[in-house]
Protein backbone atom coordinates (compact mmCIF):
# COMPACT_ATOMS: atom_id res chain seq x y z
CA UNK A 1 0.00 0.00 0.00
CA UNK A 2 1.55 3.49 -0.94
CA UNK A 3 2.20 5.41 1.93
CA UNK A 4 -0.26 8.66 0.67
CA UNK A 5 -3.22 6.06 0.52
CA UNK A 6 -2.30 4.99 4.14
CA UNK A 7 -2.16 8.48 5.11
CA UNK A 8 -5.51 9.44 3.57
CA UNK A 9 -7.49 6.01 5.28
CA UNK A 10 -5.97 7.10 8.93
CA UNK A 11 -7.65 10.84 7.93
CA UNK A 12 -10.80 9.15 7.24
CA UNK A 13 -10.88 6.81 10.00
CA UNK A 14 -9.38 9.59 12.56
CA UNK A 15 -12.79 11.56 10.90
CA UNK A 16 -14.95 8.90 12.78
CA UNK A 17 -13.05 7.84 15.27
CA UNK A 18 -11.17 11.37 16.35
CA UNK A 19 -13.80 13.64 16.27
CA UNK A 20 -15.36 12.61 19.57
CA UNK A 21 -12.23 12.64 22.22
CA UNK A 22 -12.31 9.46 24.10
CA UNK A 23 -14.99 9.53 26.29
CA UNK A 24 -15.14 7.73 29.85
CA UNK A 25 -17.81 4.87 29.83
CA UNK A 26 -19.36 3.10 32.33
CA UNK A 27 -19.50 -0.88 32.21
CA UNK A 28 -22.30 -2.45 33.65
CA UNK A 29 -22.20 -5.88 35.88
CA UNK A 30 -25.11 -7.24 36.72
CA UNK A 31 -25.62 -9.46 39.89
CA UNK A 32 -28.25 -12.02 40.30
CA UNK A 33 -28.30 -15.48 41.89
CA UNK A 34 -24.87 -15.05 43.30
CA UNK A 35 -22.72 -14.66 39.80
CA UNK A 36 -21.39 -11.56 38.13
CA UNK A 37 -22.56 -11.20 34.80
CA UNK A 38 -19.94 -11.01 32.75
CA UNK A 39 -17.20 -12.42 35.03
CA UNK A 40 -14.79 -10.54 33.28
CA UNK A 41 -14.89 -6.79 32.05
CA UNK A 42 -12.27 -4.62 30.26
CA UNK A 43 -12.26 -0.96 30.73
CA UNK A 44 -9.63 2.08 30.13
CA UNK A 45 -8.48 4.13 33.04
CA UNK A 46 -10.89 6.66 34.04
CA UNK A 47 -14.40 4.89 33.19
CA UNK A 48 -16.96 3.59 35.69
CA UNK A 49 -17.92 -0.01 36.74
CA UNK A 50 -21.43 0.23 37.74
CA UNK A 51 -22.41 -3.30 39.68
CA UNK A 52 -26.32 -3.65 40.01
CA UNK A 53 -27.16 -5.83 42.70
CA UNK A 54 -30.38 -7.86 41.68
CA UNK A 55 -30.06 -10.11 44.75
CA UNK A 56 -31.38 -10.06 48.01
CA UNK A 57 -28.64 -10.33 49.60
CA UNK A 58 -25.54 -8.08 49.95
CA UNK A 59 -22.41 -8.50 48.59
CA UNK A 60 -18.93 -6.82 47.58
CA UNK A 61 -16.69 -6.69 44.92
CA UNK A 62 -13.73 -6.96 46.82
CA UNK A 63 -10.01 -6.72 44.73
CA UNK A 64 -7.89 -9.79 45.74
CA UNK A 65 -5.21 -7.48 46.19
CA UNK A 66 -7.14 -4.67 48.06
CA UNK A 67 -6.83 -2.17 45.56
CA UNK A 68 -10.73 -1.31 46.07
CA UNK A 69 -13.75 -2.75 48.44
CA UNK A 70 -17.09 -1.85 46.74
CA UNK A 71 -20.48 -2.46 48.90
CA UNK A 72 -22.94 -3.56 47.16
CA UNK A 73 -26.46 -3.63 49.41
CA UNK A 74 -29.24 -5.37 48.27
CA UNK A 75 -31.32 -4.40 45.17
CA UNK A 76 -28.81 -1.32 45.28
CA UNK A 77 -26.55 -0.78 42.51
CA UNK A 78 -22.67 0.90 43.37
CA UNK A 79 -19.79 2.01 41.12
CA UNK A 80 -16.40 2.49 40.80
CA UNK A 81 -14.15 4.63 38.55
CA UNK A 82 -11.23 2.84 37.80
CA UNK A 83 -7.92 4.84 37.15
CA UNK A 84 -5.09 2.46 37.65
CA UNK A 85 -3.88 0.10 34.71
CA UNK A 86 -3.60 -3.56 35.63
CA UNK A 87 -5.84 -6.55 36.08
CA UNK A 88 -8.03 -6.99 39.13
CA UNK A 89 -9.47 -10.14 40.36
CA UNK A 90 -12.45 -9.63 42.74
CA UNK A 91 -14.41 -11.59 44.90
CA UNK A 92 -17.57 -10.84 47.28
CA UNK A 93 -16.39 -11.06 51.14
CA UNK A 94 -19.94 -12.66 52.13
CA UNK A 95 -19.80 -15.34 49.37
CA UNK A 96 -16.21 -15.66 48.37
CA UNK A 97 -17.13 -18.36 45.80
CA UNK A 98 -18.12 -15.26 43.25
CA UNK A 99 -15.79 -14.36 41.14
CA UNK A 100 -14.98 -11.55 38.80
CA UNK A 101 -11.77 -9.74 37.19
CA UNK A 102 -11.54 -6.19 35.86
CA UNK A 103 -8.81 -5.60 33.14
CA UNK A 104 -7.91 -1.91 32.88
CA UNK A 105 -6.09 -0.29 30.14
CA UNK A 106 -3.94 2.99 30.23
CA UNK B 1 -27.90 -44.49 46.16
CA UNK B 2 -30.34 -42.11 47.60
CA UNK B 3 -30.98 -44.04 50.50
CA UNK B 4 -26.85 -43.66 51.16
CA UNK B 5 -27.49 -40.23 50.44
CA UNK B 6 -30.92 -39.31 52.78
CA UNK B 7 -28.99 -41.64 55.66
CA UNK B 8 -26.34 -39.56 55.23
CA UNK B 9 -27.67 -36.38 55.88
CA UNK B 10 -29.69 -38.14 58.67
CA UNK B 11 -26.10 -39.18 60.42
CA UNK B 12 -26.16 -35.31 60.95
CA UNK B 13 -27.93 -36.42 64.25
CA UNK B 14 -26.24 -38.92 66.33
CA UNK B 15 -29.95 -39.97 66.92
CA UNK B 16 -30.88 -42.98 64.00
CA UNK B 17 -33.87 -42.24 62.51
CA UNK B 18 -36.42 -44.42 61.45
CA UNK B 19 -35.93 -47.15 58.86
CA UNK B 20 -38.84 -46.01 56.73
CA UNK B 21 -37.28 -42.09 56.77
CA UNK B 22 -34.38 -43.47 55.36
CA UNK B 23 -36.07 -44.95 52.62
CA UNK B 24 -38.18 -42.57 51.34
CA UNK B 25 -37.65 -39.81 48.70
CA UNK B 26 -38.73 -36.73 50.26
CA UNK B 27 -41.43 -34.41 48.75
CA UNK B 28 -40.91 -30.90 48.04
CA UNK B 29 -43.49 -30.30 51.10
CA UNK B 30 -40.99 -31.67 52.90
CA UNK B 31 -38.30 -30.59 50.83
CA UNK B 32 -39.23 -27.06 51.62
CA UNK B 33 -39.35 -27.76 55.95
CA UNK B 34 -35.86 -28.80 55.24
CA UNK B 35 -34.42 -25.40 53.83
CA UNK B 36 -36.15 -23.52 56.00
CA UNK B 37 -35.19 -25.59 59.22
CA UNK B 38 -31.67 -25.75 57.58
CA UNK B 39 -31.64 -21.29 57.75
CA UNK B 40 -33.89 -21.11 60.77
CA UNK B 41 -30.77 -23.28 62.65
CA UNK B 42 -28.33 -20.83 61.45
CA UNK B 43 -29.84 -17.76 62.12
CA UNK B 44 -30.26 -19.14 65.87
CA UNK B 45 -26.68 -20.09 65.93
CA UNK B 46 -25.42 -16.65 64.32
CA UNK B 47 -28.13 -14.85 67.26
CA UNK B 48 -25.95 -17.05 70.19
CA UNK B 49 -22.86 -15.69 68.45
CA UNK B 50 -23.73 -11.56 68.25
CA UNK B 51 -24.48 -12.21 72.07
CA UNK B 52 -21.75 -13.58 73.38
CA UNK B 53 -18.56 -12.73 70.83
CA UNK B 54 -16.49 -9.71 70.71
CA UNK B 55 -14.70 -11.03 67.79
CA UNK B 56 -15.59 -7.81 64.65
CA UNK B 57 -14.59 -10.92 62.17
CA UNK B 58 -16.94 -13.28 63.85
CA UNK B 59 -19.61 -10.90 64.69
CA UNK B 60 -19.85 -9.50 60.92
CA UNK B 61 -20.25 -13.05 59.84
CA UNK B 62 -22.96 -13.86 61.99
CA UNK B 63 -24.72 -10.86 61.11
CA UNK B 64 -24.03 -11.87 57.82
CA UNK B 65 -25.68 -15.39 58.33
CA UNK B 66 -28.92 -13.90 59.86
CA UNK B 67 -29.37 -11.23 56.46
CA UNK B 68 -28.65 -13.93 54.38
CA UNK B 69 -30.67 -17.09 55.63
CA UNK B 70 -33.81 -14.35 56.67
CA UNK B 71 -33.84 -13.44 52.83
CA UNK B 72 -33.79 -16.93 51.77
CA UNK B 73 -36.52 -17.89 54.28
CA UNK B 74 -38.91 -14.94 53.51
CA UNK B 75 -38.24 -16.01 49.69
CA UNK B 76 -38.87 -19.80 50.97
CA UNK B 77 -42.22 -19.03 52.32
CA UNK B 78 -43.20 -16.49 49.73
CA UNK B 79 -42.53 -19.75 47.37
CA UNK B 80 -44.54 -22.70 49.74
CA UNK B 81 -47.44 -20.00 49.80
CA UNK B 82 -47.68 -19.09 45.85
CA UNK B 83 -47.24 -22.92 45.25
CA UNK B 84 -49.94 -23.53 48.30
CA UNK B 85 -47.96 -26.35 49.59
CA UNK B 86 -47.68 -26.43 53.55
CA UNK B 87 -43.88 -27.62 54.64
CA UNK B 88 -43.90 -30.57 55.91
CA UNK B 89 -41.94 -31.70 59.61
CA UNK B 90 -40.22 -34.72 58.90
CA UNK B 91 -37.22 -37.04 60.71
CA UNK B 92 -34.50 -34.91 58.77
CA UNK B 93 -36.07 -31.83 60.17
CA UNK B 94 -36.30 -32.68 63.66
CA UNK B 95 -32.56 -34.36 63.67
CA UNK B 96 -31.09 -31.22 62.65
CA UNK B 97 -33.24 -29.65 64.86
CA UNK B 98 -32.16 -31.42 67.60
CA UNK B 99 -28.83 -31.70 66.69
CA UNK B 100 -28.44 -27.35 66.67
CA UNK B 101 -30.15 -27.33 70.10
CA UNK B 102 -27.26 -29.44 71.13
CA UNK B 103 -24.55 -27.40 69.47
CA UNK B 104 -26.29 -24.20 70.98
CA UNK B 105 -26.33 -25.76 74.98
CA UNK B 106 -22.46 -26.80 74.08
CA UNK B 107 -21.72 -23.45 73.07
CA UNK B 108 -23.43 -21.74 75.48
CA UNK B 109 -20.55 -23.15 77.79
CA UNK B 110 -17.99 -21.46 76.71
CA UNK B 111 -16.96 -17.90 76.06
CA UNK B 112 -14.10 -15.79 74.66
CA UNK B 113 -11.94 -16.72 72.40
CA UNK B 114 -12.93 -20.99 72.23
CA UNK B 115 -16.36 -19.91 71.53
CA UNK B 116 -15.31 -17.96 68.43
CA UNK B 117 -13.36 -21.47 67.22
CA UNK B 118 -16.20 -23.71 68.36
CA UNK B 119 -19.29 -21.33 66.67
CA UNK B 120 -16.94 -21.11 63.75
CA UNK B 121 -15.73 -24.70 63.01
CA UNK B 122 -18.94 -25.63 63.74
CA UNK B 123 -20.41 -23.18 60.82
CA UNK B 124 -17.82 -24.33 58.42
CA UNK B 125 -18.87 -28.28 59.44
CA UNK B 126 -22.76 -27.25 59.28
CA UNK B 127 -22.38 -25.55 55.90
CA UNK B 128 -20.58 -28.67 54.76
CA UNK B 129 -22.96 -30.77 55.43
CA UNK B 130 -26.29 -28.68 54.25
CA UNK B 131 -24.06 -28.16 50.96
CA UNK B 132 -23.70 -32.02 50.65
CA UNK B 133 -27.53 -32.29 51.62
CA UNK B 134 -28.91 -30.05 48.88
CA UNK B 135 -26.50 -31.01 46.13
CA UNK B 136 -27.06 -34.67 46.57
CA UNK B 137 -30.53 -35.23 47.88
CA UNK B 138 -32.61 -31.99 48.36
CA UNK B 139 -32.05 -30.24 44.93
CA UNK B 140 -32.46 -33.70 42.61
CA UNK B 141 -35.16 -34.74 44.91
CA UNK B 142 -37.33 -31.40 44.38
CA UNK B 143 -39.71 -31.66 41.70
CA UNK B 144 -41.41 -28.22 41.47
CA UNK B 145 -38.96 -26.16 39.15
CA UNK B 146 -39.00 -22.98 41.33
CA UNK B 147 -38.68 -24.53 44.32
CA UNK B 148 -35.39 -26.72 42.54
CA UNK B 149 -34.31 -22.99 41.71
CA UNK B 150 -34.37 -21.44 44.94
CA UNK B 151 -32.34 -24.52 46.52
CA UNK B 152 -30.09 -24.07 43.68
CA UNK B 153 -29.58 -19.99 44.98
CA UNK B 154 -29.54 -21.45 48.75
CA UNK B 155 -26.66 -23.82 47.62
CA UNK B 156 -24.62 -21.14 46.58
CA UNK B 157 -25.37 -19.23 49.28
CA UNK B 158 -24.73 -22.24 51.58
CA UNK B 159 -21.30 -22.63 49.80
CA UNK B 160 -20.60 -18.95 49.80
CA UNK B 161 -20.93 -19.31 53.97
CA UNK B 162 -18.70 -22.22 53.84
CA UNK B 163 -15.67 -20.26 52.29
CA UNK B 164 -16.16 -17.36 54.65
CA UNK B 165 -16.59 -19.17 57.29
CA UNK B 166 -13.18 -20.63 56.64
CA UNK B 167 -11.92 -17.26 56.25
CA UNK B 168 -12.92 -16.28 59.42
CA UNK B 169 -12.00 -19.38 60.86
CA UNK B 170 -7.78 -18.57 59.21
CA UNK B 171 -8.58 -16.10 61.01
CA UNK B 172 -8.87 -16.74 64.10
CA UNK B 173 -5.66 -19.06 64.15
Amino acid sequence: MQPGRTALIAALLCGIVCAVPARAETIKVEIKNLVFTPAEVTAKAGDTIVWDNQDVFAHTATATDKSFDVMLPPKKSASLKVTKAGTFDYFCKFHPNMRGKVTVAE
Amino acid sequence: MRVIIYAALAALALSPLPAAAQNAKPNDAQIAHIAYTAGAIDIDAAKQALKKSKNKEVRAFAENMVKDHTAVNKQALALVKKLKVTPQDNPTSQALAKQAKDKRAELAKLSGKAFDKAYVDNEVAYHKTVDNALETTLIPSASNAELKSLLETGLKIFQGHEQHAEHVDAMLK
